[in-house]
């Protein structure tokens, strides 16, 4: 199971992706596609009915402004199980789904029951995606086993529901484990039932450890996501998160995933973006283009 | 926007990119003979083209025998105050030329791709930022070159006579310029037909830092503007870097004259892919290797080597990496591969691609769509089924053109990497320590490089074993063939 990642040469290319020239049109085209697949979330325990309202708002109508096409929504609004009602009631008639962290997010150190009983409640609650964590500490210690079994268990409670693995792969530190954890992830998945294109993704991070999302992290994972899809034919899909905070840092994403899977990936049905700074860079620098000159950062509204 | 229109993908490509600078050519370039740009004694003039388009950019100057004698008498003339001088003071000169490469850096690397065809990314990145970091690294050993031969008495060779390749034409001129004149030696610098404009460009930069005149001059021209230039009679030392075939030429022709010679040849390097190694990463490495400058690279890893268990997940990775690299525009930023050096080049590697065909090996090529009409193109390509007695596998192609062969055992990889006229580098890849060193110190290669390849840096010397040449470049062991060495030990007060 063991596949060896070459640290060097992993950051070697995870760099050349960084040198694309993107300009004009196809920086246009990034942007309004990077928009589409933002994840807009709230992570924190002073969270409240209201922001997360307001929260909605933005990611139906990410900006007040007109251009031309008009801009799309994000892809959806990511909270905790508590808000998950408040999110779907707000988002009702749009596009945008509600994804829910679960399973004692964003440790995950709680008894098995506990973490299956969030999940279910999220789903109860209309969460169109779950954003579990994997068990880092059996992970760790060599318990590939206990990680599998679990992942497969959630899978099996999740329902329609998608489900976003996340790894948390600053702590698993090296590109080896992640890559290893990786496979587990989407393999357990796959042992729960088969998987139609985009109903699996895997995630880089909770965005509560630093390290977050890195380019050789997000390389590696969807090396992986490319060799299941050789093997199997199945899309799975990836989702950065945590530290993707400037539109040109989007950008060097969408290319990496472009030259490493292909355009079939390039779509929110198969490839997110964690975040919430990113959104207002996102569209300064559309309107930039639009408009010809920056506009301050007062222009666009907070969430 | 419906929700199902957001989830169709979308067919995102890259706009064109181009580097927007233009540079200025001056239509007729002259020599640099004696601090100065003159006009040829033999009055005949040759062109230099764009091989991306066949567009010609400037007439350059064909030194004649008159031409190529007042170059040498310069650096005679140059050489006793130049070698006499304080090293720290040469190594002032040295520096100067480092920062102004640095401040000149993208006209030099916009002129690189216009004449020679490599693409932006690469003589931005690569070709430029190295030349300067030579000239930095020698300006260092100017004044401590009695610490790098310790209780030997140095004394600079003499009159240099240096031919470069058109592959990395101004990186070139930096690795022979640099070490010979931190040692106190006078130059004569001969870059290849096809591209001379940056070397006439760091004439202008010679100028500018007033280094002293005659101590560096440039002369242009083709193969027999070299031939003379070795052959004068007033020339100590002949430093060569380009094919094996003319490199045996200047052997005979230097032999019992006295003259010293490096050379810096061809080369077949065996890249080896063990089934323990981090595979993405070798195919990267295989990438690296092969496509690097068009494969226009003398330690290109044209031979590769996979251990038979790992060979269709290679191959089949290699083939998706392929349709990610670029092939087009050279000016383009977000070009991989540009454009094949000159006519007669394309020619050659297309004449190996047939005979590789038809000796039996099998052809895999990912074709792209955005090739100009114009210009000098070949798209990467790689063979399989390739037997170790075929042509593409022992001759040197410098094209884009891989041959992939297969290995069972250690012993066996080594024994076929080795089994080739030439030993310039190496390339290993597995995941396991003991088996890199043991590979390492076995393979008849000057450079091994492990689980990477074609990395350079000015403190490592380059340099091959057997048909690839003699002598090092690069690093300390870079000074050895600039200078002259006397034990002291023997001589009288």
């Amino acid at each position: 199971m063991r596949i060896p990642v070459d640290t060097v040469m992993v950051q070697q290319r995870a760099d050349s992706f960084a040198r694309r020239s993107i300009k004009t049109e196809s920086k246009q085209q990034g942007l309004r596609l990077a928009l589409s697949m933002i994840d807009l979330t709230t992570l924190e325990g002073k969270d409240s009915p209201e922001k997360v309202r307001s929260l909605c708002a933005k990611a139906i109508n990410p900006w007040e402004g007109t251009i031309d096409p008009p801009l799309p929504s994000v892809a959806a609004v990511c909270v905790y199980p508590s808000l998950v009602r408040v999110a779907k009631h707000s988002l009702q008639g749009s596009s945008v789904a509600v994804a829910s962290v679960a399973t004692g997010f964003p440790s995950g150190q709680y008894p098995i029951d506990v973490r299956l009983n969030d999940v279910e409640e999220a789903v109860r609650a209309g969460a169109d995606e779950i954003d579990m964590v994997i068990n880092r500490g059996a992970f760790l210690s060599g318990d590939f086993g206990e990680v599998s079994d679990e992942i497969s268990r959630v899978r099996g409670v999740c329902g329609t529901a998608h489900l976003k693995i996340i790894l948390e792969t600053g702590e698993l530190e090296t590109l080896e484990n992640i890559r290893i954890a990786s496979e587990l992830s989407i393999r357990a998945a796959a042992n729960a039932g088969p998987i139609k294109d985009g109903e699996v993704f895997i995630k880089t991070s909770t965005g509560k450890i630093s390290p977050a999302a890195t380019m050789p992290v997000t390389l590696v994972m969807l090396e992986v996501i490319r060799d299941y899809y050789e093997e199997t034919g199945i899309r799975i899909g990836m989702k950065p998160a945590g530290g993707i905070k400037t539109a040109k840092q989007a950008l060097h994403y969408l290319v990496m995933v472009k030259e490493t899977l292909g355009n079939d990936w390039l779509t929110k049905s198969l490839f997110r973006f964690g975040a919430s700074s990113l959104t207002n860079d996102v569209l300064r620098q559309l309107v930039r283009q639009h408009t010809g000159r920056y506009a301050a950062t007062y222009d666009f509204s907070e969430a | 926007m419906t929700t199902q229109e957001q989830h169709d993908p979308v067919g995102w490509e890259y706009s064109p990119a181009p580097e927007q600078i233009k540079v200025h050519i001056e239509p007729k370039n002259k020599l640099f003979i004696n601090g100065a740009f003159v006009s040829p004694k033999s009055r005949s003039w040759f062109s230099t083209i764009n091989p991306s388009n066949e567009q010609k950019l400037a007439d350059i100057a064909c030194a004649g025998k008159a031409d190529v004698n007042n170059a040498v008498l310069a650096a005679k003339k140059a050489l006793p105050k130049w070698s006499k001088m304080c090293g720290s003071v040469r190594a002032k000169y040295l520096y100067r030329i480092a920062r102004r490469i640095q401040e000149r850096a993208r006209e030099l690397a916009i002129l690189e791709t216009m004449d020679g065809g490599k693409p932006i990314k690469e003589s931005r990145d690569v070709d430029i930022p190295l030349a300067a970091q030579h000239f930095f690294y020698y300006a260092g050993w100017a004044d401590k070159l009695e610490y790098a031969f310790p209780g030997r008495s140095i004394s600079p060779v003499g009159v240099c006579a240096q031919i470069i390749p058109w592959n990395f034409p101004l990186l070139m001129a930096a690795w022979k310029l640099a070490p010979a004149l931190a040692c106190g030696n006078t130059c004569i610098l001969k870059p290849a037909e096809t591209t001379s404009l940056t070397a006439l460009r760091l004439a202008e930069i010679i100028q500018e830092v007033g280094l002293p005149e005659g101590v560096v001059n440039i002369v242009t021209g083709a193969g027999d503007t070299g031939k003379i230039l070795a052959e004068h009679k007033t020339v100590n030392k002949v430093a060569f870097t380009g094919s094996t075939e003319v490199g045996k030429l200047l052997m005979r022709s230097t032999a019992g004259s006295g003259k010293k010679l490096t050379l810096e040849l061809g080369g077949k390097s065996a890249n080896i892919i063990f089934a323990d190694a981090a595979i993405d990463q070798a195919v990267e490495g295989i990438i690296s290797g092969i496509y690097f400058n068009q494969g226009h690279v003398c330690c290109a890893g044209s031979r590769l080597f996979v251990e038979e268990s790992i060979v269709s997940e290679v191959i089949q990775k290699l083939k998706h990496r392929l349709q990610s690299l670029r092939v087009g525009d050279p000016l383009d930023k977000n070009t991989d591969l540009g454009a094949i050096n000159s006519k007669a080049q394309l020619k050659t590697v297309q004449q190996y691609i047939r005979t590789g065909v038809d000796e039996g090996a099998e052809f895999h090529e990912v074709h792209q769509d955005r090739l100009p009409s114009k210009g000098y193109w070949c798209n990467p390509c790689f063979f399989t089924e390739v037997q170790p007695s075929h042509t593409i596998a022992r001759e040197e192609i410098f094209g884009p053109v891989l041959s992939v062969m297969t290995f069972r055992t250690p012993q066996e990889a080594l024994t076929r990497a080795n089994n080739s006229p030439y030993g310039l580098a190496a390339g290993i890849w597995t995941d396991k320590g003991s088996k890199i060193f043991e590979m390492a110190k076995q393979i008849d290669a000057g450079v091994v490089w492990c689980n990477t390849y074609n990395k350079f840096d000015a403190a490592s010397p380059f340099g091959g074993f057997k048909e690839s040449g003699f002598g090092r470049e690069g690093g300390m062991q870079g000074l050895r063939p600039y200078i002259r060495l006397q034990n002291t030990s023997g001589r009288m007060k």
